[in-house]
């Protein structure tokens, strides 16, 4: 399998009030191969967040490297790389803009990484594919796609960043707790669509969830974050072998070394 | 009166159009308009008494307005200067530009053309009217054109959700930028028509006017709601237009009118309480069960 993503050595840290210095990340190694579909684990603070936004660039490395296949994007600033890279926050507001239509939303996420010209924006043209689009997640969607996405129901706002998200089959999806803020029944949809969605494109997939079942149960890799590090990483045949009670006395030896 | 009221509703909504595209789209306020609505005037105004003719002048205004918003947009975006200070900087800073451009305080257009000189057929003030249909017309096309195209897309969904827009590999801080140029050339278009309309450019003919441009702005919302991007941009022409009535109203009633300012301040305060004012009364519960 091709690399995809190698982070190399990768540090963050930040200034608290005191002036300590706080490590976030702490010099983290991590190879990820074309067609994983990788989960993460970790407690709070463990610095799943800030691997996110180091990897799509919303925030500045400290130090280490960044690399998108064999080009280093380092210093390559968020707009740019997101033509590789696509992402769905917990927040079900931070996905779409609010003000603008379903279609209007799909239209610009069909332009990912693309120059956005002076030329009529041709809705009608796409309008037919993003009804199917819509009518293939099963809960309405397709029925507001001239509604403003601010008056959609959360359940359906993040199946429509999901769909955004993947609509231009990017190289690198990265989904951060995507389904955190939804109820149980939701959250469970939204995650078999999520299922669908990146086996149909056979997409590259990062997933922060805080739902050990879903972290067993989705995925062909594991990994668990703890203080800024890669506590454990663990391919297909080990993942399959994990059950939910030793990733249970995992996170209680965790909290036990806080104490 | 009425048609002057009108007349002048219609020019200075081209003010309201020209804030409402960084106020309302981009979310941010800009301050940079009290600063290049008077350099449109001032531009302008010597343009023509220099003897260019008053269309030519107006592209001029527009020209230098422009440059204004590139200038608090690049102080804003590469600069890191926080929006507000970056526009009372360049606000500031016009001011000497006027007083450059002028060399002197004020100018004046007496015996000199203007726009509105090849409609002196027409009864007073509706020269002034026709010029004023046209403009808000063309600037109402042209704006609908922009925000329906790809790169317009990108600019409402820049205001609408940064972190969204920047995650899609829209270039924000450009999109700032080009909200920034537009909005000030707009401005500058509205400085140099009023600049026409008085018959003179000074160089304090800024202070008060975002007042003025937000007000029609928020009469037309509270007068329209749930309304498309097109209606929009027509709602904050006919809010202009009732705030000059509204005005004029007052000057009927025996107001003083060197304590205009009051009243204007004091009409776009109420207007911006509306929303909240219907809470606390519950008036929108009592309209809907008598209805």
């Amino acid at each position: 399998m091709t690399t995809l993503l190698t982070l190399e050595q990768v540090t963050k840290m930040i200034q608290n009030e005191s002036d300590k210095n706080t490590t976030i990340l702490d010099h983290i190694d991590l190879t990820i191969r074309k067609g994983e579909f990788v989960t993460v684990l970790g407690g709070n603070g463990a610095g799943k967040s800030t691997l996110f936004n180091s990897i799509s660039g919303t925030i500045e490395l400290t130090s280490g490297k960044l690399y998108i296949k064999d080009k280093e994007v380092t210093r390559l600033p968020e707009e740019k790389r997101a033509r590789h890279i696509a992402r769905v926050f917990q927040d079900p507001k931070m996905g779409t803009a609010p003000r603008m239509t379903v279609a209007e939303n799909l239209l610009l996420a069909m332009k990912r990484g693309e120059k956005r010209y002076l030329l009529p924006r041709k809705l009608k043209a796409q309008r037919d594919s993003f009804q199917n689009l819509c009518a293939s997640v099963g809960n309405g969607l397709e029925k507001h796609l001239d509604t403003p996405t601010g008056h959609l129901s959360g359940g359906q706002r993040q199946s429509l960043s999901l769909l955004m998200a993947a609509l231009t089959n990017p190289e690198l999806l990265l989904l951060d707790e995507h389904t955190a803020a939804l109820d149980p029944k939701t959250a469970k949809r939204l995650m078999e669509l999520t299922q669908e969605v990146i086996e149909d494109n056979h997409l590259t997939c990062l997933m922060i969830t805080h739902r050990m079942e879903d972290a067993l149960k989705y995925g062909n890799r594991l990994i668990v974050l703890e203080n800024g590090r890669i506590k454990l990483d663990l391919n297909a045949r080990e993942k399959a072998q994990m059950t939910l009670e030793d990733l249970f006395v995992l996170f209680e030896e965790e909290k036990a070394q806080l104490i | 009166m009425v048609i002057s009221a009108i007349a002048q509703g219609l020019l200075w909504a081209v003010l309201g159009i020209g804030i409402f595209t960084t106020y309302r789209i981009l979310n941010f306020p800009d301050l940079t308009v009290e600063g290049s609505f008077p350099l449109g005037a001032a531009v302008a105004v010597t343009a023509i008494v220099n003897g260019l003719p008053p269309v030519l002048a107006m592209v001029l205004a527009v020209l230098a307005g422009m440059s204004a918003g590139l200038v608090t947009g690049l102080l804003y975006t590469k600069g890191k200067v926080p929006v507000i200070l970056a526009g009372i900087l360049v606000m500031t800073a016009l001011h000497s530009v006027m007083l450059y451009v002028m060399q002197r305080p004020n100018l004046s257009l007496l015996n000199h053309p203007r726009i509105f000189n090849g409609l002196a057929f027409l009864p007073n003030y509706f020269d002034a009217v026709v010029v004023g249909l046209v403009v808000v017309s063309l600037v109402i096309g042209l704006l609908l054109f922009f925000f329906y195209t790809s790169l317009g897309q990108a600019y409402i969904a820049t205001g609408d959700n940064e972190a969204m827009a920047r995650s899609f590999g829209i270039q924000t801080d450009r999109m700032k930028i080009i909200g920034l140029v537009f909005s000030n050339g707009i401005i500058a278009l509205a400085g140099s028509l009023i600049a026409q309309n008085n018959g003179y450019a000074d160089v304090n003919g800024g202070t008060g006017v975002i007042v003025i441009g937000l007000a029609s702005l928020i009469i037309g919302e509270v007068a329209f709601k749930d309304v498309t991007l097109g209606e929009r941009l027509i709602s904050i022409v006919i809010g202009s237009i009732l705030y000059q009535l509204l005005l004029l109203g007052v000057i009927r009633l025996g107001f003083d009118t060197t304590y205009i300012r009051l009243f204007s301040a004091s009409i776009l305060a109420v207007c911006l309480m509306i929303p909240q004012i219907r809470q606390v009364l519950k008036l929108d519960t009592l309209i809907r069960k008598e209805g």
